[in-house]
């Protein structure tokens, strides 16, 4: 561990001042919040060629990213974190933050990521899109969000992280409710905002009390000297940051957001609450390494709540028989993968920041994917109204197999590679942690081929007047290309050039743990249960045709699941509730407390002033005089006071 | 021109803007206006002028000092610090600002259009006065002459209630300022004494009074008690949200903006400068209330069906915040109650307008009156949602470095306050999103549907708010020096430092650059 907190030091006290191509750093973040700000402020101008601008904005940062990361190989491993300064945010004695940027061997990952499948996302929905007459407000929307995302990524201090932080949410916030007309919509939007700010709070105290401890809230500071302060300053830290990622990444107790953000947009469930925002918390968590090194108990916790989560959002998406949600809920359990591993230590930072690679281009593939289907199918959402769509929508069904294969873990697909070592890992630290994310992996197989099966085999369901066909190339190139990576993008990150471990080590550090069986043995272990999930999805789904009404007799786990394992009503009773009890209480209290007592004061002075009424005279000068006659006692009297 | 009377000018120019406005024949509204306009618009140049030749290193600066009655040691005294000066180029900002938003406005009132705009000049003249006097009964002199601009405008010019409203407004103001006036008699008291009879009401000499403690105490509650008032704090805030409903939108900015900046602007200036023993003692009490204002003006806010009473209850709540800062007494604390001082007052007056516009439209405040304004007015509900994101302290707006460093500020010295305070950053959001979920949001009713968009008049008001908030929030700095060398000398005043961080980290960059 000693390793991993000197590496942290290392890496973001001497990073290395921007030079040469990495001095355009800035730019990553700025051409995409200048398009932004061009898309959205041009009026009628813009229809032509505002999606055009936002594609090439995504794109122009993804050129510099990779240019940065090509000349990043070129260095010695500890040589590659570079530092760009910008400016003075904050200029105070006792607080002072620098805005600047960091560029190490873990944000170049998210700035890939991001502008990667990001610009695959702008492409498609470009498609997409095509009939919407807001669109070039969507890509405005879009582009804020990449840059947003980006600056959270890039940011050196933890207060300009935070700006990034809810620069994402409030680009989630204006998506989700892009179709603002619709009530849920607008519903849905407030409380991905309201629940994000629930988590808002840790970070935000996690600021202060990084302000109040070291005087500063910049990474080398923060990480260079948590050691000193303390393991209870550092649990602190740890338990605060936790809130603030449980927030961002729908991980339980604040994951009820996530399903309900599934109004928005298919691109945006695709980039924003599938590949990139939601897995911010693994980032903060991993980011802070040197912050949780320090606090075993944090650990513990974030262990627990990665687990509790990827088991609630794989029993979720067994339930859900609206495509986009069940994906959600698998969303869900995936980060709830990430965040167990990232729990785990250096053990298991480097395979958390893996998985959420591969998850980054898996799941952004299969959520492109519905958004085909459905664009396909007159936007409906329901499986029990899909069925035998894969000879109609030949190539959204090959690129949705290869994400399908992906997630649950086959080899040699993506997910197969990045899943199976966080399964080992947990194991070697616990073998009934390492249980329930074998378990997982089992529900996820389930519930994955359940939706495969429910779209695209079996019998026809459709409603009436609906032709399935094919999308525009706009929208199935992005898929091939999103089904590639999925498909290469496991082996690659594992095994190019040293592999993806020993590329973040020098960030995350590294610790190997000796798991309990021999690796080839969990792998074959995994498998079983794989195909257990698989199998069993057969005998339940397949074996007969699917119901086109959901069936109304099921099971209390089927229910339970059906409603987020009521996750939206404890918040009603426990929160919502009494909130507005209170919220009408005070109001209330207002009215006839307080200013009650004002207004009854007035009437008690009024009728007072009733008798004495015979004193005013009405003539200002008299009154003037009782004034100055009433000023003059109280200077006499404190005369008075002072001389004796 | 180190000589030249800046402030006097500054401030004369909308008094005279008010008189000419006076004179105008009946008949010429437009020209009333435009006139208005002018002045203020000129006075805000000036003040932009003045204020491009302050040194940030500190300390009062465009000083003006005249014997006014020597007897009393009264003196015609100017001056502005770190602190003065941001809240005189709020107030000459956002004057021309209400004046352009509430073009029309005044047709309905009681009295003529042309006394509209010549009481929001006067009152500008007399808001600038009181943030520049250095002279403690100046202060006390124009604190309480603008209720004579305010309450007219309120009672002469607003809805159905606002006879109500001014009065109740009125009242209350009144028995702070006498409470006030009874402090500075005290001080007036004790200056005769401690000065052989040569008594002065000039803050540099008074803050050389001994005053002992149980006097301090006193006097300090008279200035803190009219402060509280002014800056609405629970429980004396009941006034607000019934003047904010029935003035008009540009009379709610004034009020709310710049008037109410008076009592968190008198906490820094008097009750900490000439009390600092006192204020020590009574911090405990004043961060309870803040505390107390942050939550139940927010809950308050999230409670409401209309607007204006929406708007001005969330008000309560952002003052809490800045009362927090300010009785933290820390650097940071310190510096971001000031700067929200100033991007409360804009960010409000984004609000107020905005909802006035909408006001305008609908011929109704309720907010259940409202529904899919998106739809057919989307600059206008576009100017709302960046109006509310700036409300909730959104990062990226200069609301958010100011409540930021308030909240942090407190939390170095009083953990428990501010991690309470704290919790209200998800109120804030739920109290903004929801309004312009209702009004904003959804189908469209048919009410609504032939509102028409923002006009190039009105988008004009809220734009120069909406530049300034952006651009000081991400680039701060240029407030933040001004602000700080005035809080370090108020600190210094009282006598405290800040916390000492348990494990320093000296930064390698700082100051780089």
């Amino acid at each position: 561990m000693t390793t991993s907190v000197s590496a942290m030091v290392l890496a973001s006290e001497q990073a290395g001042q921007a030079s040469g191509v990495f001095s355009l750093m800035w730019l990553i973040v700025a051409i995409p919040a200048l398009s932004a700000a061009v898309i959205l402020l041009s009026g009628r101008a813009g229809k032509s060629w505002g999606h055009l601008l936002g594609c090439a904005a995504p794109i122009a940062s993804f050129v510099l990213g990779a240019t940065m990361f090509f000349a990043m190989l070129g260095r010695g491993p500890e040589e590659r974190a570079v530092e760009q300064q910008l400016y003075t945010f904050i200029p105070l004695p006792s607080y002072h933050v620098t805005a600047g940027l960091l560029l190490d061997q873990l944000s170049v990952c998210f700035v890939l990521l991001i502008t990667g499948v990001g610009s695959i996302i702008h492409v498609y929905s470009v498609g997409y899109m095509a009939h919407d007459e807001r669109r070039k407000r969507f890509f405005g929307y879009l582009n804020l969000f990449v840059a947003a995302m980006l600056l959270l990524v890039l940011a050196n201090d933890f207060l300009v992280v935070f700006i990034g932080w809810e620069g994402v949410g409030l680009a989630s916030y204006l998506l989700i409710g892009f179709w603002q007309h619709k009530p849920s919509a607008a519903t849905a939007a407030k409380k991905a905002f309201v629940v994000n700010r629930v988590g808002d709070v840790g970070l935000s105290l996690a600021v202060m009390l990084m302000l109040a401890t070291f005087g500063t809230s910049s990474f080398a500071g923060v990480f260079g000297h948590v050691g000193a302060a303390g393991t209870g300053i550092a649990t602190a830290l740890g338990f605060l940051l936790l809130l603030g990622a449980c927030g961002k990444s729908a991980q339980f107790p604040l994951q009820s957001w996530l399903l309900d953000a599934m109004e928005g947009p298919t691109p945006v469930s695709a980039l924003i609450h599938a590949a990139t925002m939601v897995t911010a918390g693994v980032y903060l968590v991993t980011r802070s390494n040197a912050i949780y090194d320090q606090a075993p108990a944090a650990q513990t916790a974030v262990v627990l709540v990665g687990t509790i989560t990827l088991l609630m959002g794989a029993v979720i998406g067994c339930a859900k028989d609206d495509i986009k949600k069940a994906l959600a809920g698998s969303t869900m359990s995936q980060i709830g993968y990430m965040m167990l591993a990232a729990g785990l230590g250096p053990a298991g930072y480097a395979f958390a920041i893996f998985h959420l690679l591969t998850h980054g281009f898996f799941k952004a593939d299969m959520f492109l994917g519905a958004g085909s289907v459905m664009h396909g199918m007159n936007d409906e959402v329901n499986m029990r109204r899909y069925g035998a769509l894969r000879k109609y929508l030949p190539i959204t069904f090959g690129t949705f197999a290869v994400g399908y294969l992906a997630i649950i873990g086959i080899p040699p697909f993506a997910g197969f590679f990045s899943k199976d070592k966080i399964i080992e890992a947990a194991f070697s630290s616990n073998v009934w942690i390492g249980l329930c994310a074998l378990i997982g992996a089992g529900i996820t197989a389930f519930y994955m081929t359940r939706l495969m099966y429910m779209t695209f085999l079996g019998h026809k369901r459709w409603a009436k007047d609906t032709h399935p066909h094919e999308s525009p190339p706009v929208m199935t190139v992005p898929l091939i290309l999103l089904s590639v990576l999925s498909i290469v993008g496991g082996a690659g990150l594992a095994y190019a050039g040293g592999g993806i471990v020993s590329w973040l080590e020098p960030v995350v550090g590294e610790k190997h743990l000796e798991p309990p069986l021999s690796v080839a043995a969990m792998t074959a272990l995994t498998l079983a249960v794989v195909a257990l999930g698989v199998a069993a999805a057969w005998w339940f789904v397949a074996r007969r045709e699917v119901p086109v009404e959901a069936p109304v007799k099921v099971s209390p786990i089927t229910t339970a699941a059906r409603k987020d394992l009521y996750g939206d009503a404890f918040n009603e009773v426990v929160l919502m509730r009494p909130g507005q009890e209170v919220t009408r209480g005070l109001v209330a209290f207002d009215n006839r407390g307080v200013d009650g007592v004002v207004n009854g004061l007035a009437a008690f002075v009024g009728g007072l002033s009733g008798m004495v009424r015979r004193v005013q005279t009405g003539f200002v000068r008299s009154y003037a005089l009782v004034m100055f006659g009433g000023a003059a006692l109280v200077v006499v009297a404190m005369l008075l006071v002072r001389l004796s | 021109m180190n000589n030249f009377p800046w402030l006097t000018v500054i401030g004369a120019l909308p008094a005279l803007g008010a008189v000419v406005l006076a004179l105008l024949p009946k008949g010429r509204d437009l020209l009333a206006k435009q006139l208005a306009l002018g002045f203020s618009a000129v006075a805000l140049v000036l003040a932009l002028v003045m204020a491009a030749q302050y040194d940030p290193a500190g300390g009062f600066q465009f000083v003006e000092q005249h014997n006014w009655i020597p007897a009393f040691g009264v003196h015609y005294a100017l001056g502005v610090d770190g602190i003065g000066i941001i809240l005189v180029l709020m107030t000459a900002l956002l004057t021309p600002v209400v004046i352009l938003a509430s073009w029309n406005d005044a047709e309905g009132g009681r009295r003529s259009v042309k006394t509209y705009f010549a009481l929001m000049l006067v009152l500008e003249a007399l808001a600038l006065g009181v943030f520049s006097a250095t002279d403690v009964f100046l202060f006390y002199l124009l604190f309480e002459a603008t209720l004579i601009p305010i309450y007219f405008l309120i009672g002469s010019y607003g809805g159905p209630r606002r006879s109500y409203a001014a009065v109740k407004f009125l009242i209350y103001s009144l028995v702070g300022g006498l409470l006030m006036l009874a402090a500075i008699v005290g001080l007036y008291a004790i200056s005769v004494t401690q000065t052989n009879g040569n008594p002065s009401f000039l803050l540099s000499a008074l803050t050389q009074l001994s005053i002992d403690p149980a006097t301090q105490k006193w006097l300090f509650a008279g200035f803190f008690v009219a402060f509280a008032i002014k800056a609405p704090m629970w429980p004396l805030h009941t006034w607000l949200p019934d003047a904010a409903r029935e003035a008009t939108p540009g009379t709610s900015v004034l009020l709310v903006s710049i008037l109410d900046k008076i009592g968190t602007f008198g906490m820094i200036r008097f009750c900490l400068q000439l009390f600092p023993e006192a204020s020590k003692w009574a911090t405990p009490v004043v961060l309870a209330l803040a505390v107390i204002s942050v939550l139940y003006g927010a809950i308050l806010a999230i409670g409401q069906k209309d607007l204006m009473r929406l708007i001005a209850y969330s008000s309560v709540s952002h003052f809490g915040v800045i009362v927090l800062g300010i009785f933290a007494m820390t650097s940071v604390g310190q510096t971001g109650a000031t700067f929200y001082m100033l991007n409360h007052g804009l960010s409000t007056a984004a609000l107020f307008l905005i909802a006035g516009y909408m006001i305008a439209r609908r011929g109704s405040a309720r907010i259940a009156d409202f529904g899919g304004v998106d739809k057919v007015a989307p600059v206008l509900s576009g100017t709302f949602l960046f109006a509310c994101l700036s409300g909730l302290a959104l990062p990226g707006l200069a609301t958010f470095v100011s409540e930021f460093l308030a909240l942090s500020g407190t939390f170095t010295r009083y953990r428990v306050p501010a991690i309470i305070a704290t919790t209200a950053i998800i109120l804030a959001a739920l109290y903004m999103l929801l309004v312009y979920q209702r009004t904003m949001t959804g189908p469209v009713t048919p009410a609504v549907e032939k509102m028409h968009d923002l006009r190039p008049r009105e988008l004009a008001a809220v734009v120069p708010l909406v530049l300034v908030i952006i651009v000081l929030g991400l680039f701060p700095k240029p407030v933040i020096n001004v602000i700080a060398p005035a809080v370090d000398s108020t600190m210094t005043r009282v006598g405290v430092t800040d916390p000492k961080p348990p494990v320093p980290v000296t930064a390698p960059s700082e100051g780089a650059k």
